[in-house]
């Protein structure tokens, strides 16, 4: 039998493409807004102020353990609406497909990134369709934009971390970055590490309810921990505490970051919250946390300080104390 | 994966600096150099430096790989990357170090083709895919390193590969361990000598050192809590005078070392003189072909030109990488000179004693 594969046609907005967009993409995400085939979607929005993000998705390999480039399109634009305390609403999809794509490939994309939205509880409303030629991307790039509506009274911001405010994660760090590398090095483990690509609306809404004085949310994902909360840091003008020894971390990824030389706070995560607290709430919106399946694993690993502002420090396991700087540069395996 | 946290029992490691806090001292300091770059980087990561009792001094050495290649090998990796046809293939950091007037990142974003391998073996592949191509390995490293890339040699020898070769800019460490205590520069009382080199070459390639200078030498291994043994092994050896090798990396390092690894690197390569960073040139302290084995050397391969060095004025990685400066004091650290633009090898590499300051050290 003949591969089925993408052709620069189905991207020239005649007939293959229609066939395409109909045949593909309109019955997976099926909807009533994307079947009216405008040229943008049309929808009523209540009361609040209305959250709006976009994200690029390039990763590779594109099928990981755990995920794909699909479910984490959605996944990612999703946790950023979540981030802001918004509850996310309509996504719209632009996918770049490189001429000679599977297209058995693109349809489980597809359908993982319809699966993904249904869960998530957010409609596929509108999209677009390019095919570029071969060499001129890398099989699939998609672009997801998403709005959503952030409830009255909620203010849910970067620069709003407190001295004395508590940190909380819902689990382990470093998944989706290891689970990304170990593929694409062929690095085989005796367990494989799994991507923690998910929705995080339901976790977040749960913590909402349970506090709704949370400051603040973001999901460390390139850059990892690190990076994220030195971003807090800045923003708030406040330094951050880390405690070593309350972060944490599965043991394959542990191993496989030690292999490749790499440090799990740098590595990226695709299911995770960071949150921050007033320390008096932090029981609560903990408690709330571990009673919802992506918070099983929460944690308080650290805390906001006054001194060291946009500066974020690690006591270690040993008593010792250590800068935590940005991500500088890629992280490279190590030489010897 | 078990192997991790027994070695980092945080109750053994706070008893450990509590019994060097409360010990009494006879000497007024006590400097101790790690010469390998990735017990650099750990004792940082785990802020052991603040926890130690201010007569012990801990000094960074060379031994980070990237760090002590020498400006006028990295202008040859260079040169090499821009001969027509030629494929330069190197382990990562390497990329980044800034030579005379480029680096093989430049030379590669005007068109040369540098790829990063992650082992030798991949850059012998690279050359059975491109027979019609030269494919050069730069290698790097101590005697951690060596052994894998003769071993690539001799595989390519066996398969009829004839378009690989590689640039050996190897380097043995006790040369260098020598020519410190010679030049006098900086007092040095003891040295914890590096795990993964000693694995390949055995606790014994440190008794010279000790008998001849008297300055004791204690093997040990990466997690804080082996430097917090191999720390009170050598500051128990200073403080009641014996100069001695003690092995506290015993569950990998033996005293002959792994006598295959040995055994592949004597075969194809022989001690050579060779130029370090900082150091200068150390005579017998780098790794050269062997003359069977020439036709594998990129040295032989091509006619390299003299090279005319120039140093970046005012990089002082020299003198951190001999132990007379610590980072802060070069007046280019965190002002021009940083992870993302870095001004000297220490700053690039993982392993430097810059990097390490700049991201760990307040």
């Amino acid at each position: 039998m003949d591969q089925r594969l993408i052709q620069l046609d189905q991207g020239s907005g005649g007939r293959a493409m229609h066939e395409l967009i109909d045949g593909l993409f309109i019955s997976a995400f099926s909807n009533p807004l994307l079947a009216e085939r405008n040229d943008s979607a049309v929808f009523e929005v209540g009361a609040g102020r209305i959250a709006m993000t976009t994200d690029s998705y390039v990763v590779d390999p594109i099928f990981f353990p755990g995920g794909n480039i699909g479910c984490l399109a959605v996944h990612g634009t999703v946790n950023d609406l979540a981030m802001r305390g918004a509850k996310p609403l309509y996504i719209t999809v632009g996918f770049i497909l490189e001429e000679g794509l599977d297209l058995g490939d693109l349809e489980k994309i597809v359908s993982s990134m319809a699966d993904a939205a249904r869960e998530a509880g957010v409609q596929i409303v509108a999209g677009d369709t390019k095919v570029v030629p071969r060499g001129k991307a890398d099989k699939i790039f998609i672009n997801t934009s998403g709005v959503g509506i952030v409830p009255p009274g909620i203010n849910i911001g970067g620069a709003n971390a407190r001295p004395g405010d508590a940190v909380l994660i819902n689990g382990t760090i470093g998944d989706h970055g290891m689970a990304v590398l170990c593929k694409r090095e062929g690095l085989a483990l005796e367990n494989e590490i799994k991507s923690d690509a998910a929705a995080l609306n339901g976790l977040v809404d749960q913590m909402i309810t349970a506090c709704a004085g949370i400051r603040v949310l973001r999901d460390p994902t390139r850059g990892g921990v690190a990076t994220t909360l030195n971003e807090i840091a800045e923003q708030s003008g406040v330094g951050i505490r880390l405690f070593e020894e309350q972060i944490p971390i599965r043991e394959d990824v542990a191993g496989a970051c030690e292999i490749l030389g790499l440090d799990p706070l740098y590595v990226a995560n695709e299911g995770k919250v960071l949150v921050i607290v007033p320390r008096d709430e932090a029981q609560a919106v903990l408690s709330a946390m571990q009673s919802h399946p992506l918070g099983l694993g929460a944690r308080c690993i650290g805390e906001v300080v006054s001194n060291d502002p946009g500066r974020v420090f690690l006591r270690t396991r040993i008593g010792g104390h250590r800068l935590v700087d940005m991500l500088r540069g890629e992280q490279l395996p190590r030489i010897c | 994966m078990k192997y991790l946290d027994e070695y980092r029992d945080p109750q053994l490691a706070k008893s450990l600096i509590e019994s060097l806090r409360r010990r009494v001292y006879t000497k007024d300091e006590i400097r101790l150099m790690e010469i390998c770059g990735t017990h650099t980087v750990s004792i940082f990561r785990s802020g052991l430096r603040k926890l130690l009792p201010p007569q012990i001094k801990l000094i960074s050495g060379p031994g980070c790989p990237v760090c002590v290649t020498a400006n006028e090998d990295i202008d040859r990796a260079i040169w090499l990357a821009g001969q027509p046809g030629v494929i330069v293939t190197t382990f990562g950091d390497l990329v980044r170090v800034p030579g005379s007037a480029s680096s093989l990142n430049i030379e590669r974003s005007k068109g040369a083709d540098v790829r990063i391998v992650y082992a030798s073996l991949d850059a012998l592949e690279i050359a059975r895919q491109n027979p019609g191509r030269e494919v050069v390995f730069i290698g790097i490293g101590f005697e951690t390193t060596a052994p894998t890339i003769a071993a690539a040699v001799k595989q390519a020898s066996l398969s009829g590969v004839d378009n690989f070769s590689v640039f050996s800019v190897h380097k043995i460490l006790p040369p260098a361990m020598r020519a410190l205590l010679e030049a006098h520069e900086v007092r040095l009382d003891g040295f914890l000598c590096p795990g993964h080199v000693s694995i390949v070459t055995g606790s014994g390639i440190y008794e010279e050192v000790v008998e001849n200078y008297r300055v004791p030498c204690v093997v040990t291994g990466f997690e804080p809590l082996d430097i917090l043994q191999g720390i009170s092994s050598a500051v128990e050896l200073v403080e009641s005078g014996r100069a001695e090798v003690v092995n506290m990396y015993r569950r990998v390092v033996t005293r002959e070392g792994n006598a295959a690894a040995r055994k592949i690197m004597d075969e194809i390569f022989e001690p050579t003189d060779s130029t370090w960073r900082g150091l200068g040139p150390i005579p017998k302290s780098g790794l050269g072909f062997r003359r069977e084995w020439k036709n594998f050397d990129a040295v032989s391969r091509f006619s390299m030109p003299e090279i005319k060095v120039k140093e970046h004025p005012g990089c002082k990685c020299g003198e951190v990488l001999r132990g007379v400066m610590t980072p802060p004091e070069c007046g280019l650290f965190r002002k021009v000179c940083n992870p993302q633009d870095p001004k000297g090898p220490c700053m690039v590499s993982g392993e430097g004693t810059c990097g390490a300051y700049y991201r760990y050290y307040q």
